[in-house]
């Protein structure tokens, strides 16, 4: 019996961010929004857990009311409980305020044994939350893991891809783990458990809800960071004219190319 | 506490892998030098790792005022690493903290600013300081097509991990270590040694995520190319100037190319000497991944293709009589 919390982000679905050429502000209204799709793998990890060792996989979400549809798709692909971290007090938050409000909930309904995050989410992109919400949890956590290699009810062996080297990493439980999107393909779901999905209850928390309900602990007044301001990214360093005759430019490219080549047969020669 | 409380102090953090300095710890030095180019301050270190001491030769030839030195296990556990870091703010009280975005970066930093209770900005790509040593960091934001301006106002000190390829290396010199005040090493010791949760019980190397950001050669693959097999042209083009193969999201999420060869904001940034672009438009996604290179050649269709206003030598053709036609001519000139 592993008791598993999954954290999820409804995320717009498309990350191109709009600019209102006259204002400058974003337009984020009307845009289509999904789960994020790294959290679709973070689910799936929790389910085969589920599936092969017992216990139970709650949704954790922190968002506007609308966020609920992101746990009805969880509940679709099989989570037992979900709940939704909601209210003005918690809008505009930062990663410190985004990891300490999805740890006042986590610790208000569970001594979960593992808690499962996706590498990222697509909109802010900053793949912090997992490290932030551990540290508040007071647990161990890991990153980059793209497969388990063992688990029991005390302990997990875990694949965790750091750069250029692969560890296997060994902890008991309590554990954030962080997973790459690649470990698992998200399971796909059917009409009926959609419908199923729509008929069961998200869990609403609001700020009276937590243990801590001191409002400057949450959202823009719990943030550490500032936007000072949001401005369209440039990207010139070349005012080069494109060469058009064909011709021309296989010669020019050769003559440009030619001393890598030379190169990587001078390289070639010495590593004979 | 080192020096006045007014001037600013810089901390830097030197991944140390296999008693050596990861990269990407010059290329913070870069950003750390710049930041007290106008109005002064210091630049300290930070190395934990087996063998930290080894460093000292090189740390020495940087313009560093202190160093400090944790003894410590081989590999990197996000907890362990995060108590002896604490320690080290603690020591030296840095009103900025410079971290790579790397992996470990990545997985220490936000670990960090939580038991610091101070903010964190990702993946900086610009960074600069304001009187009285504000830090204004700047980043990409939603998917790359407009930056944001962040600051810290209130908490101290300010954290930031800054992208992993962005910015040039500082060159160690001799003659810093000669004409400046020599580096003060501290090694710290622990009253108690940390301990870590983790046990990391085997370690393997593994070469194909990390061949494409440490390449001197690059050759990208775009839409432009009309099919998997197609690729096998570019490849040999690649081989043929001692490159690697890279390419945009489009051809990974077609299942075409391993994520691993990803250059952009959701893959990999490079910093090459050669990069060569062929049938890629260049999405704001995906120039995000290359300001680090040196020289840009492209090749394009379509004489619109931003990535023309980023290259160096552009050239707006098609790729299928091109780039035949150039592995032809490159492999007579060098026979």
């Amino acid at each position: 019996m592993i008791k598993t919390a999954v954290c999820i982000k409804q995320v717009p679905a498309y990350s191109d961010g709009l600019m209102d050429p006259n204002t400058g502000l974003l337009i984020r209204k009307g845009l289509e929004m999904v789960l994020n799709p790294n959290d679709l793998s973070a689910l799936e990890t929790a389910l085969r857990i589920r599936e092969n060792y017992g216990g139970k996989v709650d949704v954790f979400s922190m968002g506007p009311k609308h966020a609920e549809e992101v746990i009805r798709q969880a509940y679709a692909m099989g989570a037992d409980e979900g709940f939704l971290l909601t209210g003005k007090e918690f809008a505009g938050a930062d990663v410190l305020a985004t990891s300490y409000t999805l740890s006042q909930g986590i610790s208000a309904v569970d001594d979960y044994d593992l808690i499962i995050c996706g590498k990222g989410t697509t909109d802010g992109d900053t793949s912090q939350v997992s490290g932030a919400l551990a540290e508040w949890l007071g647990i161990p956590h890991v990153n980059w893991v793209s497969g388990i290699k063992k688990l029991s009810q005390k302990t997990i062996q875990l694949c965790q891809e750091m750069e250029g080297e692969l560890y296997t990493v060994k902890a008991s439980y309590p554990l954030l783990i962080a997973v790459e999107r690649e470990i698992y393909t998200p399971r796909m779901t059917n009409l009926k458990m959609k419908i199923a999905a729509k008929r069961k209850p998200v869990k609403t928390f609001r700020l009276q809800d937590l243990k801590d309900q001191k409002e400057i602990h949450y959202g823009l007044k719990g943030s550490a960071t500032r936007v000072e301001k949001i401005f369209p990214a440039k990207e010139n360093r070349s005012d080069t004219e494109p060469i058009r005759d064909t011709a021309g430019a296989i010669e020019e490219l050769a003559l440009l190319l030619k001393p890598y080549a030379a190169g990587r047969k001078a390289k070639q020669r010495v590593d004979e | 506490m080192s020096g006045d409380a007014s001037k600013l102090s810089i901390l830097v953090y030197f991944e140390y892998h296999h008693r050596r300095l990861h990269p990407v710890g010059l290329q913070l030095m870069t950003a750390a030098k710049e930041l007290i180019r106008n109005n002064g301050g210091e630049i300290l270190g930070i190395i934990i790792g087996e063998g930290a001491d080894q460093a000292e030769e090189q740390m020495n030839q940087l313009p560093l005022s202190e160093v400090y030195l944790y003894e410590s296990e081989e590999y990197f556990k996000s907890d362990l690493y995060k108590t002896l870091m604490l320690d080290c703010i603690q020591q030296s009280s840095p009103g900025i903290v410079l971290i790579g975005g790397t992996k470990e970066g990545r997985s220490l930093a936000p670990r960090l600013s939580a038991a610091l209770k101070t903010g964190l900005t990702a993946d900086c790509t610009e960074l600069y300081v304001r009187d009285g040593g504000e830090l204004v960091q700047i980043r990409p934001a939603f998917g790359g097509n407009l930056m944001a301006q962040i600051i810290t106002p209130d908490t101290r000190p300010q954290m930031a991990t800054l992208r992993y390829n962005q910015f040039p290396p500082l060159k160690p010199s001799v003659s810093e270590a000669g004409r400046r005040k020599p580096v003060s090493f501290i090694k710290r010791k622990l009253s108690t040694q940390p301990s870590s949760l983790l046990e990391i019980i085997d370690t393997a190397r593994f070469t194909a995520s990390e061949s494409i950001g440490k390449q001197d050669v690059l050759v990208a693959a775009g839409r432009g190319v009309r099919s998997k097999e197609d690729l096998d042209m570019i490849i040999e083009l690649a081989e043929l100037i001692g490159g690697e193969l890279a390419s945009t999201r489009r051809l990974v999420e077609q299942g075409w190319i391993s994520f691993h060869r990803q250059i952009g904001l959701s893959g990999h940034s490079v910093r090459p000497k050669l990069l060569l672009t062929i049938g890629v438009s260049g999405s704001v996604q995906f120039m995000a991944g290359i300001r680090g290179a040196e020289t840009i050649i492209a090749i394009n269709s379509d004489e619109d293709a931003p990535i023309f206003s980023a290259a160096d030598h552009a050239y707006c053709g098609d790729l299928y009589e091109i780039v035949p036609a150039l592995i032809s001519t490159l492999k007579k000139q060098n026979t």
